[in-house]
């Protein structure tokens, strides 16, 4: 058997030359690459106003709860609310009255707010999505609250509607994922920040 | 039988379960049930009774009981039939006085002293009338020796020195004349000795298989030891949260434990391993060790001597072929004249063949008054002087050679006729008078009429069947076609085999052969299986790890599948006992929890009749399928010669999937029987 | 209940197996190529790097061929010097660069816990990402592990491979080499590949510090960002799946878009289902790779389909209220609780049985709102040992573990001497394996027996009922295991979960990788028995069923007791409404 000694050296030596190169290299390459050919989405996909300051990001939902906005998933992150700076899911189980309790206050919420509407509520509207900041929703949750925003800012539901078709997303590829509403682009659509 | 029971009882001593794992955990679970029992008989509402019925915990304790006590049945039956065997076996090693020689050459002083005291390399005298005291090898003389104690086989045998059959087997006996043996083992180290020590449970050595299976099942016994000891645990943990029923009893744990832990196979396992060897005694084959009896079902090249193996022991003349100008009977008159003298098997069928095929007279050597030429290794040939008459008869090259000093030739036709009998496998034997050579016989050996169904079954379990013949690559070859062997060593020499069986072994071959004479041993030191004929040499003897008692060459493949047998046995019974292990579960889990979580309930899928009648019908059905189990532990697993995928199949379809099924049906019945007795 | 998987969902699966196995033959010869230091595409790119790692390192490729002790103390010396300096990186780490958010050092217990973690390739996250993680730590401490846990699996395996086909052999190869090449050639390419595709699909790749919006509703909003997409596209392809940000793969900045997320799933299982496929060609027989992937995906795909449908079954407890949980054109349907709606029903569910199968242990979904029995279906792999297509490396050399007991009990069934690929299975090799197979039993059934007894065990339990025994038996389950998924209710950065689940991941690790090493040694010095009709074939559809069978049925028999107090209880609770 070889002495620890001579184990040493080479352990030593690839753990010193690996990490140069897989946690500095490697990392420093990548990003000069992504910020190169992907500058706008390796900064986060940042959407900013005509001032230059960030609104927020496309790929990060807001909290919307104001009955002129379109509403998206219900969110667990710690603290508030769609809080960037620290994910989290529900966690709760599909027994726990907890579960029921949350699900069954977004209900009163969703009614609350638009009492005539009578149709079942897509399920993704009242569940918690597993980020916290789930930037978006399904195209039925979307058509589910037409009525309530087009009300609450007195416009025509034809303006709403178009609004979420502008910002639907179908399948990536035609077959990948679900077909998606992007909440915060109707929203920047609907207070005319975005054409 | 009586015996059997008593043995069965007495095995419930704690040094001699605490011998396999896995019987010893039933066992410390039955001295645990039996204690809870106890308690609550002086005390029905004990905490430890956890609030089972006081029936309950007796029935699981008697039945755990049982699961032990029919593990020890197995193996005393085993054993009393082993026993039997040993008996007679011992019988023949029964002791006597030896006569010790100080010098071999002086046989008439000899100092009497007890067979037991005899060591490897100690001078003997037997005489007529004595029995052999040790396995020996004869040094001098000759004897006729009733051997039928160790083989059962009545009629005398000839042991003699120097040839092949200077081995004598200790318990046999002198009948008549004397022999000088050296004794070749020490006291228990015997053929015998160790055959015994195989059937004998207590001395016998686990075999590697074995050894590793066991390995598997503690490893087995470990994980179920600990999913039942968590499950207290995890039981406390549920009731807590479940805020309903109780925590699961030690009773029941225990029950689950003895369900789950492989108790068909752990019960079973020496009982496989004795009978296994009880096979190989009932085939009349002594084996040195169980490890050269698994080695034998692993075996993947047999070698085989041509003769007396796959053709008959001797060549018989068929045909007399006469060279151009000779009638077919001068040739035929002049072949037996030659052969008078020769009393090899060969030399009396040409005898033979040429007074049937032309009426010649029976006569009488001696009338003839001529010379004999004997066979000698220099010239090859042999034959007879009369009247001027040189007549020779022997291989084609030596006979030209003589021919051609004389002035003759062989002719064309003759030469044609020699190569043409070589190829179809026979052997060509001519013969000349003088200078002229007057033709060929037809020299033929004759295969055995079952050998190719047997090879070709070798071939179905991939083992390659080698013969191994002196006969020049040509004959070979021919027999080897007629009889269906694989492969052939043609001219082999103790160092051509030698060095045959090496180049197979480095190519990862194991590899069997069969051997009798002093210059086999060197082969059959050398192979991984081997079986010396106890007609053979002590040397051949002592350097295979086999001895047929039967000296039938063929009975190597006997000891193939006798070896497989003993494998699939061990293997087919641990399927079957974890695949049994589902339906417990089924039975037992949703019955613990029963108060708990009663949701579980819709796993009892059996329908068992009520939580108590479950576990007890789990830990019956347990002990039960070990009694039904032990006739198969005893006459194995059936062996058919197919290929291993086929094989596997098939103890898949019954041992795995009906191991599935089996306690499902099994488990339902006791149910419904402890439900028509009111145990439910 | 309402339904079962939809005609798109059928799709995806069937496009992803369908990539993924497409994947196989490619990747399985080129790391093949490289393990038997064969020319390939990469040499002329990076050979200097490994000419001059050796020079370095004092290794000599071609003649200092290691037994089976030295790899082993290789293997424990190298993780030995890993773990320490992750260790030390993470509590120091409010002294080091790369910290713009100024996050603390860990505190020791949570050092320990993700030093293990990540030098195991369990990944188990304690740690938040985004809330606890400086940028330094994530790429020198996390990435780093994420390259060199996986290449010592792939060392292990080669080893394990080598012991397989050599003849009377007393190496198995060299640890430094393996290691080495396993890193620059296989890893490392893919890994960048990987990024910048990630890259353009939106996974961040910055050095800035975190982003503050001002949200249409008028609140500040903190977006983390950070250096993600180098870290996340070796995470994914390595098995170890310790997220960039607390949410993991879930979190839209890691996993952006359907088509990320499909990058990234097929990332999880490329490596350990193309191995299947370098064995086949180093043990110059193709058909012992198919065989043994053909098994793997005979036990996943069903698992996998049972997942779907009852994610997309949905919460029978929702019934009551006025909520519509049928799919269709419009919406995914389905148990949405804890997933994200560009990936619906089929994505997270697919993700969560492959980061499960693979013990990647990375998540797109939250698994602690799955359904009872979709639930069980992530537990029920892992259980299984990571070795349905497994962990990189570790994956292959735990299945041939399993492979190499089927043969002992199948072997003997055919009475012979049990012997795979020639070699014969004897009672030092069944006591490797054995002990390779028990640790992780051993560990799980003992770990949660702990927790649940113990007041800190019960202090971190989020859900009621038997849920909670659910996510206890989990956690253990993954760290047992090695996978480093959650049921994440569990508040398991608590000294008590820290030190048990370390203690779990570390002895999981290396007492796997000890016996599976001796056993390489063990069957490189035998003899290769040449294969006839008596030797029982190892590449048919008998072998393969005989194969899943045991498995199926050790790991059924093993855990059916606490599968049935938790996730079973839990479906007829809630059944029964």
């Amino acid at each position: 058997m070889k002495s620890l000694l001579s184990t040493l050296r080479p352990a030593i030596g690839t753990t010193v030359l690996l990490t140069v190169l897989l946690g500095g290299v490697y990392p420093m390459v990548t990003t000069g690459i992504l910020q190169l050919g992907f500058k706008a989405q390796a900064q986060g996909s940042l959407i900013r106003d005509s001032d230059g300051k960030v609104i927020g990001s496309r790929l990060i939902g807001q909290n919307f709860d104001q009955p002129q906005y379109l509403w998206g998933r219900l969110s667990a992150t710690g603290t508030a609310p769609y809080n960037g700076g620290a994910s989290s899911g529900s966690n709760l189980g599909a027994n726990n009255p907890a579960l029921m309790d949350a699900v069954k206050g977004r209900i009163e919420a969703l009614q609350k707010a638009d009492p005539l509407n009578a149709r079942p509520i897509p399920v993704d509207l009242v569940t918690a999505s597993g980020s916290g900041l789930d930037p978006e929703i399904s195209p039925a949750a979307a058509d589910y609250q037409v009525g309530r925003i087009a009300q609450a800012r007195g416009i025509g539901a034809a303006v709403v509607k178009s609004a979420i078709a502008k910002s639907t997303r179908q399948r990536d590829l035609g077959v990948l994922g679900e077909p998606r509403v992007n909440v915060l682009e109707v929203n920047l659509r609907l207070d005319g920040k975005l054409k | 039988m009586g015996a059997v029971f008593r043995n069965s009882i007495l095995r419930l001593n704690p040094l001699y379960q605490a011998r396999n794992p896995v019987m010893f955990l039933v066992f410390v679970g039955s001295i645990i049930t039996t204690g809870i029992f106890g308690v609550m008989l002086v005390r029905p509402d004990a905490i430890i009774g956890g609030g089972q019925p006081l029936w309950f915990v007796g029935l699981i304790t008697f039945w755990l009981w049982f699961t032990l006590l029919f593990a020890n049945f197995a193996e005393a039956i085993a054993e009393g039939k082993g026993k039997a065997q040993a008996d007679s076996l011992k019988k023949s090693r029964r002791d006597v006085s030896a006569k010790k020689l100080n010098k071999v050459t002086d046989r008439t002083k000899h100092l009497s002293v007890p067979a037991n005291s005899l060591r490897k390399g100690d001078i003997i005298v037997v005489e007529a009338g004595d029995f052999v005291p040790a396995d020996g090898q004869v040094l001098e003389g000759i004897a006729s020796v009733d051997e039928s104690a160790v083989t059962g086989e009545s009629a005398p045998v000839i042991r003699e020195s120097g040839g092949d059959r200077d081995a004598v087997t200790g318990g046999t006996r002198v009948l008549s004349d004397w022999i000088v043996v050296r004794v070749t083992s020490d006291p228990g180290e015997s053929f015998l000795d160790r055959m015994i020590s195989l059937v004998e449970s207590a001395k016998r050595q686990k075999t590697p298989n074995e050894i590793a299976l066991s390995i598997l099942l503690a490893a087995l016994t470990i994980i179920f030891l600990l999913v039942c000891a968590t499950l207290l645990p995890y039981s406390l943990f549920s009731v807590e949260r479940a805020g309903a029923g109780s925590v699961i009893t030690i009773t029941v744990l225990i029950a689950l434990l003895v369900c789950l832990i492989p108790t068909t196979i752990g019960g079973l396992l020496s009982a496989i391993g004795i009978s296994g060897m009880q096979r190989l005694i009932k085939a009349n084959v002594i084996a040195t060790s169980g490890r050269a009896v698994e080695a034998a079902g692993d075996v993947n090249v047999l070698l085989l001597d041509k003769t007396g193996t796959i053709t008959f022991g001797n060549r018989q003349a068929v045909e007399f072929f006469p060279a151009p100008g000779i009638t077919q009977q001068q040739l035929a008159e002049a072949s037996e004249l030659s052969s008078l003298a020769d009393e090899t098997p060969e030399g009396r069928s040409i005898v033979v063949l040429a007074r049937k095929l032309f009426g010649l007279p029976e006569r009488d050597v001696k009338d003839l008054k001529a010379d004999f030429i004997p066979f000698s290794a220099e010239q090859r040939v042999s034959g007879i002087i009369i009247n001027e008459r040189h007549i020779l008869k022997g291989a084609g090259d030596a006979i030209a050679r003589i021919v051609a000093q004389k002035g003759g030739s062989v002719p064309a036709e003759v030469t044609v006729q020699i190569e043409d009998i070589a190829r179809q496998g026979g052997t060509p034997l001519t013969v000349a008078e003088n200078s002229q050579v007057l033709g060929v016989v037809y020299l033929k050996d004759i295969v055995k009429p079952d050998i190719k169904a047997r090879l070709a079954d070798l071939r179905k379990m991939g083992i390659k069947s080698i013969m191994i013949t002196g006969d020049n690559p040509l004959t070979a070859a021919a027999i080897a076609s007629e009889a269906g062997v694989d492969d052939f060593l043609a001219q082999a020499t103790p160092e051509t085999k030698l060095k045959y069986i090496r180049q197979m072994q480095e190519g990862g071959e194991l590899v069997a052969m069969v051997g009798d004479g002093t210059n086999d041993a060197p082969a059959l030191a050398q192979s991984d299986v081997a079986v010396a004929m106890n007609s053979g040499t002590q040397a051949a003897k002592e350097a295979g790890n086999m001895v047929d008692l039967d000296s039938d060459p063929t009975k190597l493949i006997e000891v193939v599948e006798i070896g497989k047998q003993l494998l699939m046995t061990r293997g087919s019974l641990t399927t079957f006992s974890i695949a049994n292990d589902l339906a417990k579960y089924f039975a037992i889990i949703p019955a613990a929890f029963a108060t708990t979580y009663p949701v579980l309930g819709a796993l009892n899928v059996m329908g068992l009749k009520s939580p108590q009648s479950a576990i007890l019908a789990a830990v019956i059905f347990n002990a039960l399928v070990i009694i039904a189990l032990i006739p198969l532990a005893l006459k194995g697993v059936k062996y058919r010669a197919e290929p291993a995928a086929k094989m596997l199949s098939r103890n898949m379809f019954v041992y795995g999937l009906g191991g599935i099924i089996a306690p499902f049906i099994g488990i339902k019945l006791i149910d419904m029987a402890l439900a028509a007795v009111g145990l439910a | 209940m309402s339904q079962f998987i939809t005609g798109n969902g059928w799709l995806q699966l069937a496009l992803y197996m369908a990539v993924l196995l497409a994947c196989v033959v490619p990747l399985g010869g080129y790391m093949a190529r490289v393990f038997q230091g064969e020319k390939t595409f990469m040499s002329p790119v990076l050979g200097w790097l490994e000419k001059l790692t050796y020079t370095i390192c004092g290794v000599d490729p071609d003649k200092d061929d290691m037994s089976w002790k030295d790899y082993a103390i290789a293997t424990m010396v190298f993780s030995a010097i890993a773990f320490i300096v992750l260790y030390f990186i993470l509590v120091f780490q409010n002294l080091l660069p790369f910290n713009p958010q100024k996050l603390p050092g860990l505190t020791p217990d949570l050092s320990f816990n993700t030093a293990a973690s990540f030098v195991t390739n369990t990944n188990w996250q304690a740690y938040g990402g985004e809330t606890t993680m400086s940028y330094f730590s994530q790429m020198v401490g996390l990435t780093v592990q994420n390259f060199i846990s996986p290449a010592v699996g792939l060392a292990v395996l080669v080893a394990l491979i080598r012991g397989l086909s050599r003849k009377e052999s007393t190496g198995i190869g060299n640890f430094w080499v393996d290691m080495v090449r396993a890193n620059i050639y296989v890893l490392l390419p893919l890994a960048l590949i990987v990024a910048i595709l990630l890259g353009s699909q939106g996974v961040v790749q910055t050095f800035d510090a975190y982003v503050t919006a001002h949200t249409l509703q008028g609140i500040d909003q903190t977006i983390a960002v950070g250096p993600a997409a180098s870290q996340v596209a070796i995470k994914q392809l390595g098995t170890n799946g310790g997220g960039f940000f607390n949410v993991n793969s879930a979190h839209p900045l890691e996993n952006p878009t359907p088509l990320a997320n499909f990058i990234e799933v097929l990332s999880i299982l490329l490596i350990p289902a193309a191995l299947c496929y370098t064995f086949g060609v180093m043990v110059k027989d193709k058909r012992q790779g198919w065989s043994i992937l053909a098994a793997m995906t005979i036990i996943f795909v069903p698992l996998l389909i049972f997942c779907v449908a009852m994610e997309q079954g949905g919460n029978p407890n929702f019934a009551a209220l006025h909520i519509d949980q049928m799919a269709s054109h419009l919406q995914p349907g389905g148990n949405m609780e804890g997933k994200e709606t560009r990936f619906g029903i089929t994505n997270s569910a697919l993700w969560a049985s492959a980061t499960t199968a693979a013990s990647n242990g990375s998540v797109n979904s939250m698994h602690d709102s799955y359904t009872p029995l979709g639930g069980m279906v992530p537990l029920l792999l892992m259980k299984f040992g990571e070795i349905i297509y497994g962990g990189v490396g570790s994956g292959l050399y735990g299945m041939l573990v399993m492979v190499i007991l089927t043969v002992f009990i199948a072997g003997l069934m055919v009475g012979r001497t049990p012997e795979y690929l020639g070699k014969k299975i004897q009672s030092f090799e069944i006591k490797m394996a054995s002990i390779a197979m028990l640790v992780p039993g051993i560990l799980v059934l003992i770990g949660t027996a702990i927790a649940v007894m113990t007041k800190d065990g019960q202090a971190g339990i989020y859900n009621p009922g038997a849920h909670g025994f659910s996510e206890v038996l989990y956690a253990v389950t993954s760290a047992g295991n090695n996978n480093g998924s959650a049921f994440a209710g569990l508040s398991a950065n608590t000294p008590f979960y820290n030190s048990l689940l370390g203690i779990c991941m570390l002895f999981s690790r290396f007492w796997i990788i000890i016996p599976t090493l001796a056993l390489a040694g063990a069957l490189a010095a035998k003899k290769t028995v040449p294969e006839s009709a008596g030797t029982l074939p190892t590449h048919n559809v008998l072998f393969i069923a005989t194969l899943v069978g045991v498995i199926v049925i050790v790991t059924v028999l093993t855990y059916v007791p606490t599968l049935a107090l938790g996730p079973v209880v839990e479906h007829f609770n809630m059944i029964k409404g």
